[in-house]
This record gives C-alpha cells, structure tokens and sequence, in this order.
C-alpha cells in the first residue's frame, strides 16, 4: 500500500523512502554552470499577491455541478471507501431492489478496468467508467465531463462510486448533496481515527458486511464511537449486501434524501 | 498522492498569472497550508519535482506559511489550538466543536520574473 495516501501502489513507498536517490536536485550542491547561453541575469520580478484556494478550480466546477443537479433536481451520492468494502456490491443491491422504482444513473471511478460499470449494466442502468490511471481520486472535472455523456433526466439519482482510497477522495469536492463512507467489519474499527477526513466529510456512514461478525474481533460499538468523535452528526446504518440485512434501513434514508432534495428545490 | 493534483493545481494558477503578466518565468510561490488540511509536506515535496517539470515552475521554489489548527467548542465556547480533527474540547470534553483556522490550502502570493 502507497504510505502517502493509502492507495494500493506498493511503488510509492519506494519512492518516497529513496527520493534523495532520484532527485538529488532537491538538495542544493554549490555547483556551477556555464554561461553559453543567453539569459538575464538582472530579471524584472513582479509579485502578485492571489489569496486563492488552491483547489479553487475544482470547488468552482463542484459549485457548477452542484448547480447541474439542482436545477434538474437530481440527487447525487458520492460514495467512498477502502478498496473491497462493498462500494459496487451496495450499488447492485439498490439497482436491483429499487430499479423500478426510482430512475438510477452510476458513475464508476476506478484505475483501471471497466469490471464495475459492467457488473452495473447488467441492471440495465446508464453507467459511465471513469479511468484514473494513476490517479487516485475523482475530481469535480471529470464527473463533469461524465455527465454530459450520461446526461441523466430530471428527478433521477445519481451514484458516484470514487476511486476505492480512503485518503485523497476526501479533499475533492465533486457536487454532491451528500458523501457517503463505507466501511466493511472486516477493516477494523480504528479506520476512522486513521482516516480521519474521510468521516469528517461525510453524511452517512454505511458499515457493510455485518454477516460476518460472529466470526470476528470487530468491536462495532467502538468504531461509531471513533467516528463520532470526528463527525458527531454522522449518520449510521448497518447492512449486510450478502445477507440482505440492513439494506431496508439504507432505502428509507435513500428515499429520505430524495424528498428533501425536491423540497429544497 | 493528492498531492500532486494539489501541485497541479498550483501550476495551472501560477502559470495563467504568469501568462496575464507577461511573464517568462515563477521564481517563488509562497503557500498558506494549514495543519488539517491534509497536505502532507513530503508527499508535496515530491509532488512538486514532477509536477513542475516542463513548466514555468520548474526552477520556482515553494515557502510554505503553515497555519495551526484552532477550534472552537459548541458546548462551553472554549477556543483551543487542535491537532487532529478528533480532539476533543480540553475544557469540557466535548467533540462537536468548529474548526476555525487550520484546513487552509491558499496561494497567497507568486513572484514572477519577466
């Protein structure tokens, strides 16, 4: 796993424990070099003073999709975790059990394949496969760019599912009415004293995989206590996607966040 | 690695300012980032070496101004200096508190050579 933001790069370890080997330039050497070439050596310098947020670009286009769904009273869920807690496995639940019923469209990030979108297609919802390559996070201009390809109808939902990574996602904002963690009991409970941003970030809560805990040290109390600390209006629900249990609880507040998207708006 | 996007992201600033300056050049970027806001520096400091190669930014350095977090609790109103987001209030315990000061990642300001 990469040490900077948790994503499963194993080189990135490697290369932050030997960048002094690779980049010796970081380090000044009191070297010289020759003057065959022209350049001034006296530059005029011109300060500009900006106060701008780094990440403006992204926030702004976040505010423009924000926008996008409002106007269409769309409701749209960004939905984060670690790799393998269930993001997708949630996703086919709801497309299966509520397909009928509510008009669903899917935005899958992931590095590399198109194995989500096309375990999504099969419910016969649009879905858009963004590929990161080495990237580690959706951002606000390439849900953009996904949505108008998939253009979802008014009074629709829209799925984000982010790139499996419970770091970097949590920095970029894409539009969403409501971030949504997933966290499977086979992760321990100290994931959101780890991940701290993540849980701070979010709406709701989703502890998935609750079938399993007869047969594991998985102290469930402990770990809403852990992300209470960091989000003390987190919202909690308990699901198993492979037992089916729970899953009533995640539709009613699925439904709950539609009727008070289209009273808002 | 967000970092690098967050380089990026600088980049693309720095360089549109040099641009509507007529600029040949960035010499130096001076950043505000706050202790919560989940820039790691060594990660930035990586970050920053390839994210600048080809650029107007590659022989610009960086000053980072960092900003220490600071909260207020909503329970006994207590303002206290926070290291992680988790802390709780020191005076009463509690955990629902505001941050105010610490979650900033600004470009305050870019010298440019002409």
């Amino acid at each position: 796993m990469c040490a900077t933001c948790g994503c499963d790069q194993p080189g990135m370890i490697k290369i932050t424990n030997v960048r002094d080997a690779l980049f010796p330039q970081l380090h000044h050497h009191g070297h010289t070099h020759n003057h065959n070439d022209e350049h001034q050596h006296n530059p005029k310098r011109t300060q500009v003073d900006l106060e701008q947020d780094i990440l403006q670009k992204n926030n702004l286009l976040a505010e423009r999709n924000r926008g996008y769904f409002e106007a269409k009273e769309i409701t749209a869920f960004n939905l984060v975790s670690s790799p393998g807690s269930g993001k997708t496995a949630l996703l086919e639940c709801t497309l299966r059990d509520l397909g009928q019923e509510l008009n669903f469209y899917v935005i899958e990030g992931d590095q590399q394949t198109t194995n989500d979108a096309d375990r999504i297609a099969k419910y016969n919802t649009p879905v858009i496969q963004i590929n990161t390559g080495k990237g580690c996070h959706l951002d606000a201009t390439m849900v953009k760019d996904a949505l108008s390809e998939l253009k979802p109808k008014e009074h629709s939902v829209v799925f984000i599912e982010n790139i499996g990574n419970l770091v970097c996602p949590s920095m970029f904002d894409l539009g969403e009415q409501k971030r949504i963690v997933i966290i499977s009991v086979t992760e321990g409970e100290d994931k959101p004293l780890k991940y701290p941003d993540m849980f701070a970030g979010s709406q709701l809560c989703i502890i998935n995989k609750i079938d399993l805990l007869p047969y594991l040290k998985f102290d469930l109390p402990k770990l809403i206590e852990y992300a209470k600390r960091i989000n003390p209006q987190l919202e909690f629900i308990e699901l198993s996607c492979s037992s089916g249990e729970g899953l009533e609880q995640w539709y009613t507040w699925l439904k709950r966040q539609l009727a008070t998207t289209e009273i808002v708006s | 690695m967000h970092e690098l996007s967050i380089v990026m992201s600088i980049v693309e600033a720095a360089e549109e300012q040099a641009r509507k300056h007529d600029a040949k050049a960035v010499e130096c970027i001076d950043l505000e980032i706050g202790n919560l806001s989940g820039v790691d520096e060594h990660a930035l400091e990586f970050a920053w070496e390839v994210g600048v190669k080809n650029t107007l930014l590659e022989k610009a350095h960086y000053n980072i101004n960092k900003i220490k977090g600071w909260a207020q609790c909503s329970n006994c109103d207590c303002e206290f200096e926070i290291k992680e987001i988790f802390d709780p209030c020191p005076l009463c315990g509690e955990h629902l508190i505001n941050i105010l000061r610490g979650k900033e990642m600004k470009i305050q300001s870019i010298t440019l050579l002409n």
